[in-house]
């Protein structure tokens, strides 16, 4: 008589397959107490139809309990190197003190989006009803969490040594700059669920992950920087299971239903643009800010967006799809858009949080070199004006405040596609009041949906209506100074330029190359 | 496109409204072909700013006086546009009596400037 009840654990191992089935799939459940649309209330907004949830296919098909020994593993390999990193003073091995600004921006402007990304995750792992998409979202609103733990403890390693590292949540929060990624993201997570998951695991991690990746990571291991390379190869292995979610997920929503696709189409046309405008930062640290160059903006972007891109959206036409509106303006603005990324900053670098410095003679050959079309008409004389007033001791700061664009947030710094002299703008009346424009992108995004840019937290605006003052401070009266000090950005320390500052002294005297006489120095 | 919070009744916040900067209005200044200015400039002014001071004193302390070109720009024949469409100010008006309101965006062309070193820069 066999009394066994069959429902029970045998203490027999389960498949993979069995293991997938019960452990993901059969997570999910109809509610009862309340209908399913109002359980799952932000679902019918957007106009997006999903007929059938369990067409979602998971490719990975990974369950919580092999996730969590997978991702134990990972961090057990990352700290043992940052341990070996921190004993062998593993930061004097980097290439230049130079290099280290990279990695302020890196800190100061992804590491608090990625912790976005994990309340974005979350908040997408309730919203999603199929149990296949709400627990790829909710694996990967934990790996978002891991990856800003990790970079905090990596950079911590770098943040005893160099300055500008201190205070990247209050800088994220407030710092003029980081407000163009922080409102990347926080544009993002206002958005209904399947805008957000498109524009952050497709447009962002799919279309967009390898022009961030590729030069911080290349960038870190050209460079010497062994702390980074670490991290960057611990959630790598994360990037791959996000980058098939975004795919996964636009095709799910494709196949689902024809009127899906003009939907998507917009969502796309947006992130392309708003992904395409935040990475202007990464182009002015390909081209200006690597001691050790890994390639040009305008190599990167060919490879990966023109290339890569051009053959995605091939695989897309199926669907309806066509590439994303004026991407190929952002084709023919390769050949200017570090350059002028990398003035606002030369502009501007009282107000920043990391050094900027001249380019060479050597430099200065290989963007001419990377930049035949451009770089020797447009950009060079500014340079070599720049080097002189230097020499001179007239080292030029902008004392003004910029005009920033409403969508983005970018001043005004790019120019006309038909004239590379000319500031490219765009305005627009809304409501009795006029917005202005870095592009015809942003212009567009903007009259999408003007009531959600209206509300946009512009810095020079907010300086000049008096809220930049640190709370509990009292006001120097210098708006410059007051700003400076609510940025949390210490004067004389953090910002200006390379040349001169604290952390180009400290690189000299530990590298043996202060050629200042002791009792000077002293 | 529609979330939740967007379908209420709520009206929009509208952070940068004439009525937060205290009395002031935003009046921003660009100068073409002059891009080592990175940017136009944006100034915290009075409605009630003639736009003689805005040449004489505003301007002389702004970003624009550290450019190489600045003291050789001949002011009776500067081209002045708003926006796109040409514009002919008046020294001696405010800022509000010829219609430059908050948000307005002029721009100065100097034709026989043409940036460091012909550049446009």
């Amino acid at each position: 008589m066999n009394t066994q009840d069959t429902r029970r654990p045998t203490g027999k191992k389960l498949s993979l397959k069995e293991k997938y089935a019960l452990m993901t799939r059969g997570l999910g459940w109809d509610t009862s107490y309340e209908p399913m649309d109002k359980a799952f209330d932000q679902l019918g907004l957007e106009g997006i139809k999903i007929h059938d949830w369990d067409k979602w296919e998971d490719p990975f098909r990974l369950t919580m309990d092999a996730y969590w020994k997978y991702q134990a593993e990972k961090e057990r390999k990352l700290y043992a190197v940052l341990d070996a990193f921190q004993q062998n003073n593993g930061h004097l091995n980097i290439s230049d003190a130079r290099y280290v600004n990279t990695l302020k921006l890196f800190f100061t402007g992804i590491t608090p989006a990625e912790y976005n990304a994990h309340r974005l995750f979350a908040m997408l792992g309730r919203q999603f009803p199929g149990p296949g998409a709400a627990i790829a979202c909710q694996m990967q609103a934990v790996d978002e969490l891991r990856h800003v733990q990790t970079q905090i403890h990596s950079i911590s390693q770098y943040n005893k040594y160099f300055n500008g590292l201190h205070d990247h949540t209050v800088m994220n929060d407030r710092l003029w700059y980081l407000s163009v990624p922080k409102s990347f993201f926080e544009d993002a997570i206002s958005s209904g669920p399947f805008e957000q998951i498109i524009a952050i695991s497709f447009a962002l991690e799919y279309l967009l992950t390898n022009l961030v990746f590729m030069p911080f990571m290349s960038g870190a291991a050209y460079n010497g920087d062994m702390a980074t390379v670490t991290f960057g190869f611990s959630s790598q292995s994360d990037e791959a299971r996000h980058m098939t979610l975004g795919l996964e997920c636009i095709k799910f929503v494709l196949e689902q239903d024809p009127g899906n696709a003009a939907i998507i189409q917009r969502y796309l046309d947006k992130w392309f643009w708003r992904g395409y405008k935040v990475l202007g930062l990464v182009s002015m640290m390909l081209d200006y800010m690597l001691p050790k160059k890994v390639m040009s903006w305008k190599e990167a972007w060919e490879i990966y967006f023109v290339q890569n891109g051009g053959s995605l959206f091939n695989d897309l036409s199926r669907y309806g799809l066509r590439m994303p509106k004026y991407w190929e303006q952002s084709v023919a603005e390769a050949e200017h858009l570090s350059h002028q990324t990398w003035n606002a900053f030369y502009n501007f670098s009282g107000a920043a949080a990391f050094h900027v410095w001249l380019p060479s003679d050597e430099d200065m050959a290989w963007l001419a070199e990377k930049y035949p079309n451009t770089f020797d008409q447009h950009y060079r004389p500014r340079i070599e004006h720049y080097r002189k007033l230097q020499a001179e001791g007239k080292r030029y700061y902008n004392p003004s405040l910029p005009m920033l664009c409403q969508t983005c947030q970018t001043p005004l710094i790019f120019t006309e596609m038909d004239d590379p002299t000319r500031t490219s703008h765009r305005q627009l009346e809304h409501d009795g009041d006029t917005y202005h424009f870095c592009s015809d992108g942003c212009r567009d995004i903007f009259a999408g949906q003007p009531d959600k840019y209206v509300s946009a937290w512009l810095p020079a605006h907010q300086i000049l209506q008096g809220n930049c003052v640190e709370p509990g401070a009292e006001a120097a009266g210098d708006p410059g100074a007051d700003a400076l000090r609510y940025f949390h950005v210490v004067a004389g320390q953090d910002n200006l330029d390379y040349e001169g500052s604290p952390d180009e002294a400290n690189w000299l005297r530990w590298k043996g190359l202060d050629k200042t006489p002791p009792a000077a120095a002293a | 496109m529609h979330t939740h919070a967007q379908q209420t009744s709520v009206p929009p916040l509208v952070r940068d409204r004439v009525d937060n900067f205290h009395g002031q209005q935003l009046l921003y200044v660009g100068w073409d072909h002059h891009t080592m200015i990175c940017a136009p400039i944006a100034l915290l002014v009075s409605p009630e700013l003639r736009f003689g001071e805005v040449i004489d004193d505003l301007l002389p302390a702004s970003a624009f006086a550290l450019h190489p070109e600045w003291p050789q720009i001949d002011w009776a024949r500067v081209e002045w546009l708003l926006a796109d469409r040409p514009f002919t100010p008046e020294r001696s008006a405010t800022l509000a009596a010829q219609g430059l309101g908050h948000k307005a965006y002029l721009r100065l062309r100097t034709p026989a400037l043409r940036g460091i070193a012909g550049s446009g820069a």
